[in-house]
């Protein structure tokens, strides 16, 4: 079907766009006339949820963005920090959960696609991917399809582009069974003076479409990604579009060369919303008006009408202003890579967008007021309830400890995940120092000593609990695994995932987690550099669990310095830094061996976490512990089974303290706690240097043997805890689980 | 050595095996362009590196076997130069006849990223001379379309003329099925040509040559070039 330009603009056709009615009234007094069809599909291009932010930039606007070594904060492609030595960190994350959810592999493919372009087109060369994900429950009939699509369209896409995927994580929720969670994140290295950015500068310059040709896929694809899903889901599979990694490794060489050969003013790259969107920032930045000449646009299906090429979102496309003359050299490099480049257009100095096909104009609009005039709402939100904290007392203890601790390390949240990383080239490129399964991973940059420690962090559960301490917890546990390996968390971009904003009780999940991501953001003194919103997740008026992933980028002088939490060796004494209470409340425990989630969450003392992490940090730097991991989901037995697992030594520990129920202890998930074991020798300095510091530091017991050993309790074989830990989400997908 | 990378669209792992190539010879490698037809003057070793070459559309390796540096990467074998494919080198060197035999998708039918076990079958070849027979070596491998075969009387040559040299076994140098990981007849995970002077392997001896990231097993089959090349 062709839309022709001289369509009827009924209030269905507007509503099919998604925009409301005082949205589209809004647009008749921007331009003073009814649009074209064509500026209509562009008006809901650049005016939906995904591509404008309208429901959350107010609240957005109170994040920490700036500090010392913030280049660039969010608003660009991806955030860029400056990590020494004339050297740029260029990173971020985004969703692409509603095509993953409908097409799994190419959902999931076209998501890692997008957030590798939105890093190189910076100007930086992709190092690492990372990856949050979140499934509905194992015993929903569509989850083992999703997951084996998801995980090998993730691994699909990387391994081939040829960069690896260091570190992520996978967890399951019946909240996801009808709107799953995919968030990609991808780091690169630039030099600090050569970062590239979307604004434009200059009048007559040649506007240059590059890398594949434009078919009618995704078409809506933003709109779509800013609607709640429905029962017709599956009929939306057309919007989803289909990735290309080796397309898209040809830009990327492309691209880097031709920003070597100095040819570029400013590029962007086309993703959500593609031509429309691209064109428009570059502009719109640049207080520059676009002239396009459709019939120019490569093309790779016929008689493509002009509401389609700007609507497409076709992949592993870019948009380059040159700088003048330099067209041919551009085109010879483009040519020698085998990508299409053509010149479509050119700058402007009227502040119109306009755009023409076959010298018809099919639209003309103010360009500035296209991304600036979006609408912009500040949602009325209602706060979550406060719930009570959980009196550890009235949580059942279990029958044996040994028995609860096999339960949570072969539970599927907690289980080993290496069925999914394995999918993953995780040694690509030679620098991947600490691989996937650790509390982060570490990359050295070039050839080093220099390295970068990546993770991606949140417990959504906390965050449906109490949004506020769920977003503190989120950004601690993102610094506290940072530090864990010994690294100086420097910024985080955030993906925050949640349902329809226009339900107040959501809008208030998500003013709390922001409230509670700003307040850890300027405690640990660890800005938001880049990221992405992601709202309408709900199936049937049903919301996801709030879930603000935060991706954490940390820096290793050497990554030689690097501390791994897998224990060393038998006779070394095991400290836990931090306080214990023993908090329950939406705990690993109680959510897998009672299905009870309630309770308050753990509370997030940030002066506490700052304190406990800057204090291992130091011992790490100074090398005076010989494994770190950080205390979280499944507590204190859980953190020290990991430990024992990853080294197959075991431990003799001691007794739960007086005062607490031993499975308040040993499960409980209270927060900035790491365990660290020491030789025996130097355990006794380190716990004076800790109370000196008025940190607590308890001793737990000795490494030993190949069991872990609690007084009045059967040996815990560690081999058996392995084989739980290692066998639950392989004989799930091979349909035994 | 004078080692020549061959660059395909979609190659991903040569810059691992030039560094490779670097760290343990000293010299640099040339990074050869797919649409050239010669190499450079002088070439001792060819590598076809790991990745996707022209994004494995069609059929692996099966797209890059006929790019123009072919000609000259066939004229080198048939002059008894080293020919190394590693990978997506290996599929393409199938493709291209250098080597018998194909590589199918692994036998579970997903990608696989890890630390495998090879036993070197033989140490008197121009790869494995820095190695003994019966050796162990764990190496990565990074593959969707690892499992290795052929038709039983290419089988039974290759077998016949010591031409296996690597085969995926356990940590203690025993065939099991548990560890042949993506299913390769009688696990074989690397296979030389007649001559032996052509080697093709999936695993990826050139991601474990520096101590600071992993194991430095795959630092003697460099190292065994290297001598081979040196002393010609």
């Amino acid at each position: 079907m062709n839309i022709s330009n001289t369509v009827k603009i009924t209030p269905e056709l507007v509503a099919e766009h998604g925009l409301k009615p005082d949205e589209y009234e809004r647009i008749l007094k921007l331009i003073g006339r009814e649009p074209s069809i064509t500026e209509l599909g562009i008006f809901s291009a650049m005016w939906n949820e995904h591509c404008s932010y309208k429901s959350s930039k107010v609240h957005l606007k109170t994040l920490p963005v700036t500090g010392p070594i913030v280049i660039q904060g969010p608003g660009e492609n991806a955030g860029v920090i400056d990590i020494g030595d004339g050297l740029a960190c260029v990173f971020k994350m985004e969703s692409h959960n509603h095509p993953s959810f409908i097409e799994p592999y190419q959902g999931a493919t076209t998501g890692v696609g997008g957030i590798l372009r939105d890093v190189f087109t910076m100007g930086a060369r992709p190092i690492a991917c990372l990856n949050a994900l979140r499934f509905g429950s194992p015993d929903h009939p569509r989850t083992r399809h999703l997951v084996s699509g998801v995980v090998a369209g993730i691994g699909g896409y990387g391994n081939s582009f040829g960069v690896p995927t260091v570190a992520g994580s996978v967890g399951f929720h019946s909240r996801y069974d009808g709107n799953i969670l995919v968030n990609a994140m991808a780091v690169g290295i630039a030099d600090a003076d050569k970062i590239f950015y979307a604004k434009a500068t200059g009048v007559g310059l040649p506007v240059v479409y590059l890398g594949s040709k434009t078919g009618r896929d995704g078409i809506h694809g933003a709109t779509m990604a800013s609607a709640e899903f429905g029962e017709g889901a599956e009929e939306k599979r057309p919007t989803v579009q289909v990735g290309d990694p080796f397309a898209e490794k040809l830009l990327l060489e492309a691209c880097l060369e031709i920003m070597a050969k100095d040819c570029v003013v400013a590029i962007q790259d086309m993703g959500a919303a593609g031509l429309t969107c691209s064109a428009v920032e570059m502009g719109a930045k640049g207080d520059l008006g676009i002239t396009l000449d459709l019939e120019k646009v490569p093309v790779r299906e016929e008689a493509m009408t002009a509401y389609e090429m700007m609507l497409s979102e076709s992949q592993e496309r870019m948009l380059m202003v040159l700088k003048p003359g330099k067209e041919a050299e551009a085109e010879a490099i483009f040519k020698k890579w085998g990508l299409d480049f053509a010149i479509v257009g050119y700058t402007t100095d009227t502040l119109r967008f306009l755009i023409r096909h076959n010298g018809e104009e099919m639209a003309d609009l103010p360009i500035k007021e296209l991304g600036d005039q979006a609408p912009e709402y500040n949602r009325p939100f209602t706060e979550s309830p406060k719930l009570p904290v959980l009196d550890a007392a009235s949580v059942p203890a279990p029958t044996s400890l040994g028995d609860a601790l096999g339960k949570l390390v072969g539970s599927p949240d907690l289980c080993s995940k290496r069925w999914v990383w394995e999918q993953y080239d995780h040694l690509i490129l030679n620098n991947t120092v600490q691989r996937p399964g650790g509390d982060a991973a570490v990359v050295r940059v070039q050839d080093g000593p220099k390295a970068l420690a990546l993770c991606t962090d949140v417990t959504p559960r906390y965050c449906e609990a109490d949004p506020f301490e769920g977003g503190k917890q989120a950004v601690a546990e993102c610094w506290r695994n940072l530090t864990a390996v010994g690294s100086t968390p420097l910024a985080i971009t955030d993906n925050l995932n949640f349902g329809n904003p226009e339900r107040p009780e959501i809008m208030g999940q998500f003013v709390g987690c922001i409230r509670g991501i700003k307040e850890a953001c300027l405690a640990l003194n660890f800005p938001v550099v880049s990221g992405n919103v992601s709202l309408y997740n709900e199936t049937q008026g049903r919301g996801i669990l709030p879930t603000p992933t935060i991706g954490g980028v940390g820096l290793l002088k050497n990554f030689e310095q690097s501390a791994t939490l897998a224990f060393k060796a038998s006779g070394e004494a095991i400290l836990l830094i931090g306080e214990t209470r023993g908090h329950l409340g939406q705990s690993a425990y109680l959510a897998t061996l009672f299905g009870r989630e309630e309770g308050a969450p753990p509370p997030v003392d940030l002066t506490a976490e700052k304190r406990h992490g800057d204090f291992v940090r130091d011992l790490i730097a100074k090398g005076r512990v010989t494994a770190v991991h950080d205390c979280s989901d499944g507590g204190l037995l859980v953190a020290l089974a990991e430990m024992a697992m990853a080294s197959g030594i075991g431990a003799k520990l001691e007794a739960a303290p007086s005062g607490l129920p031993a499975h308040a202890f040993w499960f409980g998930e209270d927060q900035a706690r790491y365990v660290l074991t020491v030789p025996a020798a130097a355990a006794p300095e380190i716990e004076s240097a800790a109370k000196a510091a008025g940190i607590p530091a308890l001793r737990l017991g000795v490494t030993a043997g190949e069991q872990l050993t609690l007084p009045g309790e059967n040996p815990i074989s560690v081999a058996e805890l392995k084989q739980r830990h290692e066998s639950w989400l392989p004989d799930y997908m091979a349909g035994n689980g | 050595m004078k080692a020549a990378v061959v660059l395909f669209p979609g190659s991903n792992r040569e810059g691992d095996v030039a560094s490779a190539i670097k760290r343990i010879s000293g010299k640099a490698a040339n990074i050869v362009w797919h649409a050239d037809s010669e190499l450079p003057a002088n070439t001792d070793l060819v590598v076809l590196p790991g990745g996707f070459s022209y994004g494995d559309y069609l059929r692996c390796g099966a797209i890059a076997a006929r790019a123009p540096i072919m000609n000259a990467v066939r004229a080198h074998a048939e002059r008894g130069g080293l020919v190394l494919g590693i990978c997506n080198g290996f599929q393409i060197l199938c493709e291209a006849q250098l080597l018998p035999g194909v590589l199918q998708r692994n036998a579970q039918l997903r990608f696989m990223c890890r630390e495998v076990y090879l036993r070197v079958e033989r140490s008197d070849t121009p790869y494995s001379r820095r190695y003994n027979a019966g050796d162990v070596l764990k190496i990565p491998v990074a593959h969707g379309e690892g499992n290795y075969t052929a038709d039983d009387e290419t089988i039974k040559r290759l077998e016949g003329d010591g031409r296996v040299l690597f085969r995926y076994v356990s940590p203690e140098g025993k065939l099991d099925p548990k560890w042949n990981h993506n299913g390769a007849t009688n696990a074989i995970a690397g296979i030389l040509s007649e001559k032996l002077n052509v080697l093709g392997l999936m695993p990826h001896p050139e991601n474990h040559v520096d101590p600071m990231i992993g194991p430095t097993d795959g630092r003697g089959l460099f190292e065994s070039i290297n001598t081979v090349l040196e002393a010609a």
